[in-house]
């Protein structure tokens, strides 16, 4: 490597010149990103009020145990260990966790706005020593691809959930309700097929871009969705939480799913 | 229209320096340059400052515009707040020389180690290659870059951690991506990337995207496709067995 050469100087946190605003973004990230936490995981402990009619909430889904009707295998098992309250959502909220946790955009916007690493562009950090995503335990971040995979299935499990979202007792209905999981899982999509692993995967891997036209479909697809992948991944955050308070609000009879059509 | 414009201009070298607070006159769609010109011209004409072409095009009037990096030739008086005075600094990555100028020839010693393009023999008995658009599209993007350093300047690795010896910066992880994505190239830089250029100090904040004058995508083009290639190699146990098993 090239001999070193030295900065001028090195300033101290939260130390800038910077005239603008540039605590807002960083301060908006950190309560967002907060409060979804801190909400996820109070529903997920809740075991209750997820499923309402055809709906089942996207913390909750796929139900692999449970009580409810959407139970894949029933009810809960009987290894489950007993000092850990059981929670459908526990066994499955891992993989997109993961995958949000590991995102390449969550991570530059938290290491900002929860670790100070920069605080925001040219302004004084809090630490001096840096071991970035090169050691321990950052390197971990380099299984993003896989918590790809898992959302993935996700993704095709929710479109299902989304469809169910259209069946009701009477016949198949539009309502409320059914807007919410079919915006849900839009924006999830958006999210998830705009991955920058899966743009890798797609074709970004190799120095000549597909030449099929399916490649080459599939490529520009994944190129242009993470071009908002930001947005996405808001959005997706938003609907998220969303959806599980409008069928835990449904389920407690706060509010009425109306029919549309 | 003119009007007055209050300037804090550092002034010094690479053993001290302070801000010196300068006054003059400015018409409209003015720029730093010009205003730090106008200071040069009659109020300090021992003022240092790079500059060439005015045009945000030769990358030499690199600065940090109130707290950013910035070049002073493409950053207009009237993008600036009005009426509070507008600090004008040398970038903080690089050794100062003198007052606005600083010392980069550090980017071109690192330049220097990166492996350069190797391609495959000629596809043509005529010595020429076949390349399709998309392909040499997608590298034409990093070729836009006018090495300004700014960056450079602004990637906390740098800038905040002076990691300098074991870390090559975002305008060579450009660099390094219009070779190893180059569809004609054969050359191997991804163990490089990962135990010489350290890839993963990057930790993804996109500042080098935010102030580049060339609109480079730095993060989502060149850098995480290069991780993701780094993963490839050295952190997918998957494709690691595959490669074991297929003997490549």
């Amino acid at each position: 490597m090239a001999e070193a050469a030295r900065p001028r100087k090195v300033r101290l946190f939260l130390v800038t010149e910077r005239k603008d605003k540039w605590w807002v973004t960083p301060l908006l990230t950190f309560l967002g990103l907060s409060t979804f936490i801190v909400y996820v995981t109070w529903a997920a402990f809740q075991n209750a009020n997820y499923t309402f009619g055809p709906y089942l909430s996207p913390l909750y889904a796929p139900e692999i145990f449970g009580h409810s009707p959407h139970a894949w295998f029933g009810p809960p098992p009987t290894w489950w260990p007993g000092m850990i309250p059981f929670s459908p959502a526990l066994l499955i909220l891992p993989f997109p966790a993961g995958f949000r946790f590991t995102c390449y955009y969550y991570r530059g916007a938290y290491y900002k706005a929860f670790w100070g690493d920069p605080p925001s562009c040219a302004v004084g950090e809090p630490r001096k020593s840096y071991l970035g995503e090169r050691y321990f335990p950052l390197i971990i971040q380099n299984i993003h691809r896989y918590f790809l995979y898992a959302a993935l299935v996700f993704i095709v499990l929710l479109a299902y959930d989304a469809m169910l979202a259209f069946r009701f007792p009477d016949g198949i209905h539009v309502h409320v309700g059914t807007l919410v999981f079919c915006t849900n899982v839009v924006l999830l999509g958006g999210y998830t097929f705009g991955c920058h692993s899966l743009r890798h995967i797609v074709g970004g891997r190799k120095d000549q871009l597909p030449k099929d036209a399916v490649g080459r479909a599939c490529y520009d697809c994944v190129s242009g969705l993470n071009r908002r992948h930001q947005l996405f991944a808001w959005c997706s955050l938003f609907s998220v939480g969303f959806t599980d308070v409008y069928v835990r609000m449904c389920a407690m009879g706060v509010w009425t799913d109306a029919r549309l059509f | 229209m003119s009007k007055k414009v209050s300037l804090r201009i550092w002034r010094g070298d690479k053993d001290s320096g302070e801000f010196k607070s300068y006054e003059t006159e400015a018409d409209d769609g003015m720029v730093v340059l010009d205003v730090v010109h106008q200071v040069q011209a009659t109020q300090a004409p021992d003022l240092a400052v790079r500059w060439n072409c005015k045009a945000g095009k030769c990358g030499s009037c690199s600065a940090e515009i109130n707290g950013m990096p910035r070049l002073m030739c493409m950053t207009r008086l009237s993008d600036l707040p009005e009426g509070e005075p507008i600090t004008v600094e040398p970038m903080m990555a690089f050794p100062i020389i003198k007052d606005l100028v600083t010392d980069v020839s550090w980017n071109f010693r690192v330049k220097q180690t990166i492996k350069p393009f190797k391609p495959r023999p000629p596809d043509a008995p005529d010595g020429t290659w076949r390349m399709d658009q998309r392909d040499v599209d997608r590298v034409q993007e990093f070729r836009k870059c006018i090495e300004c350093f700014l960056c450079q300047n602004v990637c906390h690795v740098l800038r905040d951690h002076a990691k300098h010896e074991t870390f090559i910066g975002p305008r060579f992880f450009v660099h390094t991506a219009a070779l190893e994505m180059h569809p004609l190239d054969t050359e191997d830089r991804v163990p490089a990337l990962k135990d010489d250029y350290n890839l993963g100090y990057c930790n993804i904040t996109k500042c080098c995207t935010k102030v580049c004058p060339e609109s480079i995508t730095i993060t989502d083009n060149a850098i995480i496709p290069l991780k993701e290639r780094v993963v490839d190699r050295f952190y997918d146990p998957v494709r690691r067995l595959f490669r074991v098993l297929s003997g490549s």
